[in-house]
């Protein structure tokens, strides 16, 4: 059996598998307890798991990131709820020089197995500083594990591996995919990180996306095919940290020729690093340049009609690969 | 009940214990700044030397499975829990038989067999992990209390209050420490610091009571630390304790401390931990001997640290790619 959900259910439902899989799993954040989530993603998990494990924090970011790595070193797998991806640059030192290097400083004597979920992306018209796409800057740091699912199925069965690995994982929620709904099976479900999904399969052009440029891509293969007969191959990483370099690699071989869609800003997207590895390591196969589409470098705006402008759009993907392979 | 402030006597062994601990950090930290001053520590290091009955006394509070969380001024609270000193030299010293097998180094002394849970060198960063080692325990039902020591400058950085904050409001079974010592690295405290005593004029912010003790008397921090420990550990929730010291020394090694007054310097001096409780242990009768033997002892321990960690391997180059992940590795691609 399955169900029709939303990505918004899936992450409550991710959470609720979690906990009730292990004692040990408890959840902190701004709002997630009693409110249910700014984003309405947490609702009923406060009533099923009670106030000891499921808990409301003062606005003191880290403090939740440091209470969730001092109770990852001691015995329990904490998820932290950083409400906007942007608040991750107030308690930026948790994240990259704390809980990122805390194995590696002790040479292994101490894991740190905790989850940081976060809203993340654009879309809303939240302004600059509400909705940025900063899965880049979790990237280049040694000693996180970096994930973003696409769809609701992804979402909890890339969550679940995340709680179960004893490393610490960034998890991305694009928040502009809260309503998107998907299938989703019965039972639980459990995934693998650093596995990327061929979504489309095709032959003209590899197209790398993640997230909320998933489904853009994939409607961008359609336009291509029906409009301008170049097929598409779509791959949707999940994560960008473990990195699925064969999968990506085995599709350039065949396609000759990449497109990354990225919603990060342009200057040291993940994209980027895509393309280096597909240059050095997959040269002899292109038929033309690496292509990147990304939203362009700049402060994100707030209107509609700026902000449409900016993030990469069906419109945009289509343009650029015609312009590839013509 | 009225609380009662007579306490009682602090037992021999304990007051031996303490003696024994300041001695032989004090022994420790003159050899380190020795091997830094022939080349054979690299980097940077930050010395105790004149803090170290404040380690003691918290040291000889804790209990075995109680948790220490330092900063990178952190060698004194990592040996007085009991982390054998060649394995701490051998890391200064950036050998294979280090506590962190050389990838930590002076500033990141961690020995979690001994309750060790790190040594931070960021301002103000582990107060909130040991906030959060706290709430584990709270949540374990383990018992343990969590002690957290910190300088004074860190109490004018964000974390600090973040920490308090939280510790307060879910009663976490933890002791803050600020180890004042009138100077943050070349700054003195009190020019950049809105009230008189940085950590216990703060207390009052969190519900907690202010608390201020000499940190040069092993006794007086014991006393203190006993009793913060205890209300921790019956639930009582969080402590902040302010203990008054002073470094001999610069910020770090390459400081030579000269913006300081001679007549402070000297005043502190005088009220130098070890002989100053050398002598108040002979004036209650402890013998001569027994004072020597333990002083012979830590010359004895410093100098097989050092020919240890001088004669142990570099760790293989390859060790540098090990210990990111969790499976031992450090790939992050297929």
């Amino acid at each position: 059996m399955a169900e029709l959900i939303t990505y918004r259910q899936a992450v409550s439902r991710a959470i609720a598998q979690e906990m009730r899989h292990d004692e040990s799993v408890v959840f902190l954040g701004e709002d997630v307890a009693a409110a249910g989530g700014v984003f309405k993603t947490t609702k009923g998990l406060l009533d099923e798991f009670g106030d000891q494990r499921v808990r409301d924090t003062p606005i003191s970011e880290e403090a939740i990131l440091g209470a969730a790595m001092g109770a990852a070193m001691t015995g329990m797998r904490p998820i932290a709820e950083i409400m906007f991806s942007d608040f991750l640059a107030t308690c930026w030192d948790l994240v990259a020089v704390e809980i990122a290097k805390m194995r590696y400083m002790t040479a292994g004597q101490v894991r740190v197995p905790l989850v940081v979920r976060t809203a993340n992306g654009g879309g809303l018209r939240f302004g600059a500083q509400h909705s940025q796409s900063v899965e880049n800057w979790a990237m280049m740091i040694p000693g996180l594990k970096v994930v973003a699912p696409s769809t609701p199925h992804d979402l909890i069965g890339l969550f679940a591996a995340a709680v179960r690995s004893d490393d610490p994982v960034m998890f991305f929620e694009q928040k502009s995919l809260y309503p998107v709904k998907g299938e989703v099976p019965d039972g639980e479900i459990v995934d693998q990180l650093g596995t990327a999904r061929t979504v489309r399969a095709g032959t003209d052009v590899t197209v790398v996306a993640l997230a909320a440029m998933v489904p853009r891509a994939v409607a961008a293969a359609s336009v291509l095919h029906d409009e301008h007969g170049i097929s598409a191959e779509v791959i949707d990483l999940r994560s960008l940290v473990p990195l699925d370099t064969a999968t990506l690699l085995q599709s350039v071989a065949r396609t000759g020729r990449i497109v990354t869609v990225e919603e990060n800003p342009r200057l040291c997207g993940w994209g980027a690093e895509i393309v280096s590895i597909v240059g050095e390591e997959c040269f002899d196969a292109l038929r033309g340049p690496m292509v990147r589409v990304t939203t362009p470098h700049i402060p994100l705006p707030s209107a509609d009609a700026l902000e449409d402008a900016t993030l990469p759009s069906v419109d945009r993907i289509v343009e650029a690969v015609v312009k590839l392979c013509r | 009940m009225t609380e009662t402030t007579t306490v009682a006597a602090i037992p021999r062994q304990t007051r031996l214990r303490m003696y024994r601990d300041i001695v032989r950090v004090r022994r420790f930290e003159e050899r380190a700044y020795k091997l830094f001053m022939d080349g054979l520590v690299k980097g940077t290091s930050h010395l105790s030397i004149g803090m170290e009955a404040i380690a003691a006394g918290f040291g000889a509070a804790m209990r075995d499975d109680d948790l220490t969380f330092c900063t990178y001024r952190g060698h004194a609270h990592t040996l007085v829990r009991g982390t054998p000193m060649p394995r701490v030299m051998g890391e200064l010293l950036g050998r294979s038989t280090g506590v962190c097998g050389g990838k930590g180094g002076s500033m990141h002394l961690t020995s979690v067999e001994h309750g060790v849970m790190g040594s931070y060198a960021i301002i103000g960063a582990h107060l909130p992990i040991a906030a959060g080692a706290a709430w584990s325990a709270q949540l374990r039902g383990s018992d343990q209390v969590t002690v957290c020591f910190f300088g004074d400058g860190t109490t004018n950085i964000g974390a600090f209050h973040e920490a308090l904050n939280l510790a307060a409001v879910w009663e976490l079974p933890v002791v803050f420490v600020c180890e004042n010592n009138l100077y943050m690295e070349y700054t003195a405290i009190a020019d950049v610091t809105a009230v008189e005593r940085p950590a216990a004029d703060r207390a009052s912010a969190y519900g907690l009571a202010p608390i201020v003790v000499d940190g040069n008397d092993p006794e007086a921090v014991h006393e203190q630390a006993a009793r913060v420990i205890q209300r921790a550990r019956d639930g009582g929730g969080p402590s902040l304790v302010e203990a008054l010291t002073y470094r001999h020394g610069g910020h770090s090694r390459a400081d030579p401390g000269t913006y300081r007054p001679q007549e402070e310097i000297d005043a502190w001096l005088a009220r130098d931990p070890v002989p100053s409780y050398r002598r108040r242990l002979l004036g209650d009768g402890v013998a001569e001997d027994e004072l020597a033997a333990i002083e012979m002892e830590a010359d004895a321990d410093v100098d097989a640290a050092t020919e240890a960690a001088r004669q142990a391997p570099f760790p293989a180059p390859e060790e540098a790619f090990t210990d990111v992940w969790a499976d031992g590795g450090s790939s992050w691609r297929n």
